[in-house]
């Protein structure tokens, strides 16, 4: 059977288009990749990585597992779009192939294979094929209107702010908005004339061909129908929609191990193409929800790259704390590139000639208390309290004078001079001989083990004393204190450690959890990665950020960063902010010192905590 | 005359009639909290980069406002932006941002 009609050239030169692009840049993609990453993918692809990633693309790309987690009717709306809109070609593509008997026909059959045959009488399971067909467009069409919807209103959806898109995006979703509507009325109109269609679409259609003039609609519909397909296989490689085919890729080139580095590679060009411009991360973004910057977020800042016409505004208005990250439902490292992309531009030379060698007495444990525990001399107090207690020999490195860490300078994108405090940080920890450096500070935690490149271990005070404590090293009996712990950003979503502070904290009293902790938690405002906000404005975070973690229902809020500490205390004089080590302390029993309690002790009665 | 050990400061007077104060006009509508400065020198006192060479963020405001810029941005490429003195500050000036302003003007301002 020869089947053609010209209406099916918009569809099938669209579709041509499409394939031709997305060919080419994938292939583009995967031939700049450096040739690490080339020898990942070499190493991985017949392995178990493919099959994991095949069913990843299954839950995320069609299923949509974690928009369903994040709201229902959002996951649905995705879900339906997507996977009822696979569903339909499955079932069009075995409906033409039964009916055909196995025949091989041209991509645009079964799209319209309601025009090309009506009497379907000598189709194998014609009821089910029928029913399924009109189901599933049904079901797509749901999807549609919760899309209609959220256009007028995104709250029911669980997004209080959508993207704002460029008018090329706009157009493309419109043409795939008008896809299923003309699919049903073209399938319904077809339906009503010629006695064929599923139960939806044969009443549909009776009811609409018994209007004067309704025939006449039939060729336009079918026409309208491909062309509406058309425009918007054309508009993919130019809009957001370029996201539905690069996900699927970046599923895979993910699961062979591909990862940022520490510049822009091929790998960012996927993941820029990856981002659906879903709006996400503006509600999971707390310069959005409480400073009402809203123009700044992930979603703003991929496309501007992607588009090449990213500005300074964009790149450094971001505290990279993580959130959105761990937000985004296609797992772009969005905190990543937006710091590669700062140290793409380094702001001027910068001048460390000044800074001499430091020495520090020799020890087994390396102890740095860090720019920001000068500040916080409680916190070092504490932690070294405990280390008498538990006996620990060690040498506290900068006591006497400290440099940075060169995290700062880092997360401002001025690697190479951040590498030069490193320099001389790495020279004062290795001369030490200590078989481990425990710093109580996270930010300097973090550079110390992602870019020291040293040779012992790097623990953060609460990993060291968990172990301490574990071991029965360090004795502690719990108070009846109610305690809730604040997750830093560095601590937390940039190193990975939420357990031991809770841990410790278990030690030392009752802990109690809230909702928006670990990868949720919110950050303290603090952020030394964004310059542009003023103190006001930090502390207007804090407070959100105290609240979320219910400061009020408990004796102390206990959170690992002195940084963290500075910025809440500076927000609230409501609440005894302490960290972790110095809630210890008050739980110590065979600590021979005691600290004075820095803090008021809160005389308002604490009762239950929900 | 007698020596005291100590001399009279020199006179260091500036014209600002003629002094060139673009950064400092600049600066303060980058940042308002430029402006809120009162140069107790809290800054200096909790420097990092201070404890191994003169560097004082309070003097380089100082430099700013009398047109000294060359001075000032030589002055800023010093800092490790490490914010100590952001948390320092009684007025909360925006000191880390201020810092990351002038050493981009190195290469804007006239």
């Amino acid at each position: 059977m020869n089947y053609y009609h010209h209406f099916v050239i918009p569809f099938t030169a669209g579709l041509l288009f499409l394939v031709i692009v997305v060919a080419a840049k994938w292939i583009g993609w995967i031939k700049n990749l450096d040739a690490e990453q080339k020898g990942l993918i070499k190493r991985n692809i017949f392995g178990k990585a493919s099959l994991h990633a095949t069913w990843e693309v299954i839950t995320e790309s069609l299923l949509h597992r974690r928009i369903f987690q994040k709201n229902f009717l959002l996951g649905y709306m995705h879900m339906s779009l997507a996977f009822g809109w696979f569903l339909l070609i499955v079932m069009g593509n075995l409906e033409t192939r039964f009916f055909t008997h196995g025949q091989m026909n041209p991509p645009y059959v079964p799209i319209f294979f309601e025009f090309f045959e009506h009497d379907l009488s000598t189709l194998r399971y014609k009821e089910i094929f029928t029913f399924v067909m009109d189901f599933l467009l049904l079901f797509v069409l749901s999807g549609v209107a919760l899309a209609y919807m959220k256009r007028a209103t995104s709250k029911p959806l669980g997004m209080k702010k959508a993207t704002k898109h460029a008018f090329i995006d706009k157009l493309a979703l419109t043409s795939l908005w008008l896809i299923f509507p003309l699919r049903l009325a073209a399938e319904s109109v077809t339906a009503g004339l010629y006695d064929s269609g599923g139960f939806f679409t044969r009443w549909l259609g009776e009811a609409i061909v018994s209007l004067p003039g309704a025939d006449m609609l039939y060729y336009p519909l079918w026409w309208a129908y491909s062309i509406s397909l058309g425009l918007f296989f054309i508009s993919v490689p130019f809009t957001r929609y370029m996201h539905i085919p690069t996900e699927t890729l970046l599923i895979f080139l993910r699961k062979y191990g591909i990862r940022e580095k520490n510049e822009h590679t091929s790998y960012t060009q996927v993941e820029l193409n990856a981002c659906s411009r879903c709006g996400i991360c503006i509600d999971s973004c707390q310069l959005s929800s409480e400073l009402g910057i809203s123009n700044s977020q992930s979603t703003y800042f991929l496309k501007s790259l992607r588009d090449k016409k990213t500005t300074d505004y964009l790149t450094e208005t971001c505290m990279l704390c993580g959130r959105c990250d761990f937000a985004c439902p296609v797992g772009i490292e969005n905190s990543t590139i937006r710091l590669n992309q700062r140290r793409e531009t380094p702001a001027s030379a910068i001048n460390f000639g000044y800074v001499p060698t430091i020495e520090a007495s020799k020890g087994k444990i390396a102890f740095f208390a860090g720019c920001m525990g000068q500040l916080t001399p409680s916190v070092t107090k504490a932690t070294l309290t405990l280390f008498n207690a538990a006996g620990v020999e060690y040498t506290h490195i900068d006591k006497d004078a400290t440099i940075c860490c060169g995290r700062p300078l880092q997360v401002n994108g001025e690697e190479s001079a951040a590498k030069e405090l490193a320099q001389k940080n790495k020279q004062l920890i290795e001369g030490t001989g200590a078989q481990a450096l425990v710093t109580t500070c996270p930010i300097c935690a973090r550079i110390f083990a992602e870019s020291y490149g040293l040779s012992i271990p790097v623990y953060h005070h609460t990993q060291f004393l968990y172990q301490l404590a574990a071991s029965g090293q360090l004795k502690l009996t719990p108070t009846s204190n109610l305690i809730t712990y604040h997750d830093p950003c560095e601590l937390g979503r940039g190193l990975g450690i939420y357990e031991e502070p809770r841990e410790l904290l278990k030690f030392a009293g009752n802990l109690v959890e809230v909702k928006s902790s670990k990868t949720d938690s919110l950050c303290c405002g603090g952020s030394l990665a964004i310059t542009s906000i003023n103190q006001q404005q930090r502390s207007q975070i804090a407070i959100k950020t105290l609240e979320s973690i219910g400061a009020n229902d408990v004796d102390f809020v206990a959170t690992a960063c002195p940084l963290c500490k500075k910025t809440f205390t500076a927000a609230s004089d409501e609440n005894a902010i302490l960290d972790v080590s110095e809630i210890l302390v008050k739980a110590c029993t065979n600590s021979r010192q005691s600290l004075k309690p820095e803090q008021k002790q809160r005389t308002k009665e604490t009762s239950t905590v929900n | 005359m007698i020596d005291f050990g100590f001399t009279p400061l020199v006179a260091s007077i500036t014209d600002l009639d003629k002094a060139n104060v673009n950064l400092a006009k600049q600066l303060t509508e980058q940042d308002p909290s430029f402006a809120l400065c009162i140069s107790c020198g809290s800054c200096s006192a909790t420097c990092t980069a201070g404890q191994f060479t003169k560097f004082s963020f309070r003097v380089m405001c100082h430099q700013i406002r009398k047109g000294n810029a060359k001075e000032a941005i030589a002055e800023a490429s010093k800092c490790m932006l490490c914010g100590k003195c952001t948390l320092a500050c009684p007025r909360n000036v925006n000191t880390r941002n201020i810092i990351s302003l002038v050493r981009k003007a190195q290469t804007t301002t006239p």
